[in-house]
């Protein structure tokens, strides 16, 4: 292995499969699953409860291990325990409920957990807490008590929090699912920003359409297996198929979907109401 | 309404003594209570009850907020001052039946409960001043050579922060899992004491099974960032000593070693 060379994919799952053993039986929660996640990378995994989707998330910074197949996060073997600390500095991870994974009570002083557990010096430790902070809009409010803030400041802290190691990658598990709509769009933004401004390779993992449709890349997993991978437009044109999955589509789609089926020459890949708006004014004009 | 509880009884401020180092001012407050207990004098007693003043004075703590946290002790304070008051050898003063009053008796007394509520009036003014965050900061750091014989100071402090960061979730959450229970028609504040109690269990029972799944998630967030125990951990705010806690170093020294003189040269009072 190349030491140097940055590898074009940060994570690489390789026909994984993964089973939690409970009382001696295993139950496949993931089954031959493969994957690659490029550099820079804006992926959204979707599929419902139980689909699997969380536990490929915990594979991905070594807080679960495959019970077959190997996961490589920047070439490194997540089964390879003496470099379990870099994988998990390289791939952040940020949960659902911002709550309870606030460390500290003072803002920035939770920012600067992962920093101290890594051993960073106090004065590159007070920079890459500051930047981290701006990054994510929170730098004003970092001596105030987790508690005081809202459920989308709180998430954001949470995510400042990662970014501070500087991960090439975070993995977001359902971080807007316990959120009000304003929270929800302060988190997308400050995701898009990351992934935009920063380079850094975002997996969302989400049961929201809409969140998934501004990604590069939607990955919808059912009953452990990946079934759909492709750019947004053509995931969401399979509408049947997301439907048979219980998994809807951005509403957008949908009434494309059905104009479609009612008979009408409309493009079947949209998926933003801006362009749908556009398609139908031009089939009027026609 | 329980959010409103305030956690220990850190009364914000922004005085010298707030912005001491939180090692400086835990080492003063047991220097100071050495101090009491050496006094064997009034002038001695002087001493410590002048330096308590001084303190409060310069923290900016109202006086109320010293006498409030007296309130829960004053049984004590009567109770030592009676028993020294009555079973203490020396000239009786009063006499009835077994039951005596000594001069002596009666100094012990009154020496007893300057200390006792200088001893508690001075141990507040530190949690006065230093949130219990920066008290636990303070501790860990105080007690860090304890590492060496294995006592667990950084699982401790690590233990006390994230007690202190969960009180107000959890207070938050009470108070949720009360108004669902309420709107399912329990009564918790009407009854004796046992029945209310009892009402409490439906309360108590899912916040207990939360308060496990937040401390699950919580594990599993920590490993995310990378924790691995006290070892090779750094901090990003360092502690360090100021010109004014090397200023009330000094004080503090000063009025322990005339405590001492004063004691060699003016004759106890007993």
């Amino acid at each position: 292995m190349e030491v140097f060379a940055k590898l074009e994919n940060i994570i690489k799952v390789q026909d994984v499969s993964y089973a939690y053993t409970a009382e001696g039986n295993a139950a496949n929660v993931l089954e031959h699953v493969s994957l690659a996640v490029p550099r820079g990378q804006f992926v959204a995994v979707l599929g419902h409860n139980g689909s699997g989707k969380s536990t490929l998330a915990k594979l991905c910074n070594a807080i679960l291990t495959p019970s077959e197949g190997v996961v490589y996060v920047d070439g490194v073997d997540t089964r390879d325990e003496e470099m379990i600390y870099e994988i998990r500095q390289n791939v952040g991870m940020v949960f659902q409920n911002p709550d309870n994974q606030i460390v500290a009570t003072i803002v920035e002083e939770d920012v600067a957990f992962a920093l101290e557990n890594l051993g960073v010096e106090p004065k590159e430790m007070r920079k890459r807490v500051d930047d981290a902070l701006k990054e994510v809009g929170m730098y004003d409010y970092r001596e105030h008590a987790p508690h005081q803030l809202s459920g989308g400041q709180k998430q954001r802290v949470a995510i400042a929090g990662i970014i501070a190691m500087r991960p090439a990658c975070i993995v977001l598990d359902e971080p807007t699912a316990m959120l009000d709509p304003k929270g929800r769009r302060e988190v997308l933004k400050t995701i898009r920003g990351l992934n935009r401004d920063y380079g850094i390779t975002v997996v969302l993992i989400t049961h929201y359409m809409d969140e998934a449709a501004k990604a590069d890349r939607v990955v919808v997993v059912d009953n452990g297996r990946v079934i759909l991978d492709d750019t947004p437009k053509n995931v969401f044109s399979h509408v049947e198929k997301l439907k048979g999955v219980g998994l809807d589509v951005p509403q957008s789609t949908e009434l494309i979907y059905e104009l479609r089926k009612a008979g009408y020459p409309v493009d079947s890949h949209i998926i933003d109401e801006e362009a749908c708006v556009n398609e139908i004014l031009r089939l009027l004009e026609e | 309404m329980l959010k409103d509880i305030t956690i220990g009884q850190y009364y914000p401020g922004k005085s010298p003594i707030h912005h001491m180092d939180p090692r400086m001012k835990i080492v003063i407050t047991f220097a100071y209570i050495v101090m009491l207990f050496v006094a064997k004098n009034a002038w001695g007693f002087g001493v410590g009850i002048a330096f308590l003043i001084a303190a409060y004075l310069i923290s900016g703590v109202p006086g109320k907020m010293a006498l409030k946290s007296l309130k829960p002790i004053i049984p004590i304070v009567v109770f030592t001052t009676v028993l020294n008051m009555f079973f203490i050898d020396g000239n009786p003063l009063w006499q009835w039946g077994f039951l005596k009053i000594t001069d002596k008796g009666i100094s012990m007394a009154i020496m007893m409960a300057i200390r006792i509520v200088c001893l508690i009036a001075g141990t507040s003014l530190l949690t006065y001043t230093t949130s219990p965050i920066v008290l636990t900061d303070g501790l860990e750091r105080l007690m860090s050579p304890l590492k060496r014989i294995k006592v667990p100071v950084h699982e401790l402090a690590m233990m006390m922060t994230i007690a202190l960061r969960f009180i107000p979730t959890l207070i938050e959450e009470t108070d949720k899992i009360m108004n669902a229970q309420k709107a399912r028609g329990a009564d918790l504040e009407s009854g004796k004491l046992l029945q209310r109690v009892k009402a409490l269990i439906p309360v108590l029972i899912p916040l207990f099974v939360s308060a496990f799944r937040r401390a699950d998630e919580l594990a599993l967030a920590m490993e995310c960032r990378c924790y691995r125990g006290g070892e090779g951990r750094t901090r990003m705010k360092q502690l360090k000593m100021h010109g004014r806690d090397v200023v009330s170093a000094l004080v503090t020294t000063v009025c322990i070693a005339g405590v001492i003189v004063l004691n060699i040269f003016i004759r106890p009072i007993f």
